[in-house]
C-alpha cells in the first residue's frame, strides 16, 4: 500500500453500497457525454431491436409507453469515480422489448447505439432478467436531454458509460463488438464491484 | 464517432508512482503540479490520467485529471488543478502537497479527446477546461507545427485566467465578469466563434471543447450554429 503523506480523506462513514474506488456524489449528477447533446424531441425518438432476433422491430414514443411501466430505484456508478445513491428512474424493463422480438439462442451480446452515433457493447445476460431499462423519467420528471432524454438505456449494475444516452437501438450479435469507449481503452464489461474500468483490469 | 487515437491498454492498466517535483501557482485558486514519472509511456495532448491518493487506513480516492504538459516533456508530467471547495483530492494538493511527495497515476487514458497535431484544431475552453487544450498548444509550439490552431479561452476575470503569460496571437481571451480596460465583458458568443469558422482551413477544423457542462453545452451549440459539423466536435465536461 502506497500511503500518501498527509492524506486522510474526507470524514467518512462506511457506505456498504459504494464500490471500491468510488465516492458519493451526493446531489451532484455530473454530465460526461463526449458529444454534442442532440436536439431530439420525444416525437422523433424511436427505439429498434434487430440482429439475431426472430422479429426485428421498432417502437416510437407512444408504442414504447404502451408497454408495462417499470421503475428502477437504487444506485448508479460512473467510471470517473462518482456514485449516486437512491436514484429513481421510470421507463420500461428491457425484458418487455426483448419478449416481443424474441432473441435467437445464438445471441450472446448486444451493441447499444444512440441517436447521436454513440455505441457501447454489452453481454446479453446483462440486459435481461430485470436488470436493464429504457428510461425516460428521472425523479418523477422527464429525463433531461443532457442526461440522455428523451430516453436512455439504463444498466445500473455496470459503470454508467454502458447506459447509452439518447438510445436508438440494440443489435443482437453472436460475438462481442467493442463500442465507443471500449475502443478508446475502456473495459469490455465494466462491473463497478470488480473495478473493471480499463481494458486489462 | 471514431476515437482519434488507439491507446495502449498496458499503460492504462498499470499504476505507477509519480513524485511531485515542483508546484507553480497559476492563479489564486489554481496551481500546476509537476511530477517525475520515470516509466511514463508518453501521451498525446488532450489525454487524461487517473490519480490515486491512499490514506493510512487504506482508504483511497481517485480522480481523472487532464494532462497539461506536452508529450515531449520526457519522464515528467504536469497537472493543473483547481482548488475545489471541499475537494478531497484537490484540497490535499493545494494545502498539503510538497515536492518529494508521492502519488499514484495510471494512464494515459482514452484516445477520444487526443490531438496528435495532424489536423487544424479549434480549441474552446473555460476555467480549468483550458488544461488539456494547453497541452495541445504547447505541443504545437514545441514541435513548430504549421497546422492551424486557434484557442478561445473563457475566464471570469484576468486574475483567474490560467496560463495568462503563455498565450500568443492564436488565443482570444473572453472575460465573463471583469475585464481589463477596453476589453468587453460578456459570455462567449457567436461574435468570437463565427470568424474562426469563417477562416476554415483546408479540411476544416477539428473542434475540442472543455469546461463545465453548462459551458460545454453553450460552446458546442455556438459551434453547431456557426456550421461546425457535429461529428467533428469533441467535448470533455466536468461537473
Amino acid at each position: 500500500m502506497n500511503v500518501t503523506r498527509g492524506f486522510t480523506g474526507r470524514p467518512r462513514v462506511h457506505l456498504p453500497g459504494l464500490p471500491p474506488g468510488q465516492y458519493d456524489a451526493g446531489d451532484d449528477w455530473p454530465v460526461l457525454s463526449a458529444e454534442v447533446t442532440p436536439d431530439l424531441a420525444p416525437a422523433d425518438w424511436t427505439f429498434r431491436i434487430d440482429g439475431l432476433v426472430a422479429e426485428p422491430r421498432s417502437w416510437d414514443w407512444d408504442e414504447a409507453h404502451g408497454l408495462p411501466a417499470s421503475v428502477y430505484e437504487g444506485d448508479i456508478h460512473c467510471v470517473t469515480s462518482w456514485s449516486k445513491f437512491g436514484v429513481r428512474f421510470g421507463g420500461v424493463s428491457l425484458d418487455a422489448f426483448l419478449d416481443v422480438v424474441r432473441p435467437d439462442a445464438s445471441a450472446t451480446h448486444a451493441v447499444a447505439y444512440s441517436h447521436s452515433g454513440y455505441t457501447t457493447n454489452l453481454p446479453l445476460a446483462d440486459l435481461t432478467g430485470g436488470r436493464a431499462w429504457i428510461a425516460w423519467e428521472y425523479g418523477g420528471r422527464p429525463l433531461p436531454a443532457e442526461h440522455g432524454g428523451p430516453a436512455r438505456l439504463l444498466v445500473p449494475h455496470l459503470y454508467f458509460w454502458k447506459s447509452a444516452k439518447w438510445i436508438a437501438g440494440l443489435r443482437l450479435l453472436d460475438h462481442d463488438e467493442p463500442g465507443f469507449w471500449e475502443q478508446n481503452g475502456y473495459h469490455a464489461r465494466g462491473n463497478p464491484w470488480e473495478e473493471q474500468r480499463y481494458s486489462g483490469d | 464517432m471514431p476515437g482519434r487515437i488507439a491507446v495502449s491498454d498496458r499503460a492504462a492498466a498499470l499504476w505507477q508512482t509519480a513524485t511531485l517535483t515542483e508546484i507553480r501557482r497559476e492563479t489564486p485558486a489554481v496551481a500546476t503540479f509537476r511530477f517525475a514519472v520515470p516509466g511514463w509511456a508518453g501521451h498525446l495532448p488532450g489525454q487524461h490520467l487517473m490519480l490515486r491518493l491512499t490514506a493510512g487506513d487504506g482508504y483511497t480516492a481517485q480522480r481523472h485529471y487532464s494532462l497539461a504538459s506536452p508529450p515531449d516533456d520526457a519522464g515528467h508530467i504536469e497537472l493543473t488543478l483547481d482548488h475545489v471547495e471541499g475537494g478531497e483530492v484537490s484540497g490535499w494538493f493545494h494545502t498539503e502537497a510538497r515536492p518529494g511527495d508521492e502519488v499514484e497515476v495510471r494512464g494515459p487514458l482514452s484516445g477520444f479527446f487526443a490531438w496528435p497535431g495532424d489536423r487544424p484544431a479549434l480549441l474552446i475552453g473555460a476555467g480549468s477546461g483550458v488544461v488539456p487544450l494547453m497541452a495541445m498548444l504547447r505541443h504545437h509550439r514545441s514541435r513548430g507545427l504549421d497546422v492551424p490552431l486557434r484557442l478561445l479561452v473563457s475566464a471570469r476575470g484576468p486574475e483567474e485566467l490560467i496560463y495568462a503569460a503563455e498565450y500568443g496571437a492564436e488565443t482570444t481571451a473572453v472575460f465573463t465578469r471583469r475585464a481589463p480596460e477596453g476589453v468587453p465583458v460578456g459570455r462567449l458568443s457567436a461574435a468570437q466563434v463565427a470568424p474562426l469558422l469563417a477562416e476554415r482551413p483546408p479540411g476544416g477544423w477539428e473542434a475540442y471543447v472543455c469546461g463545465s457542462n453548462a459551458f460545454a453545452e453553450h460552446a458546442s451549440r455556438l459551434l453547431v450554429t456557426a456550421g461546425q459539423p457535429v461529428d467533428r466536435i469533441r467535448i470533455e465536461r466536468f461537473g
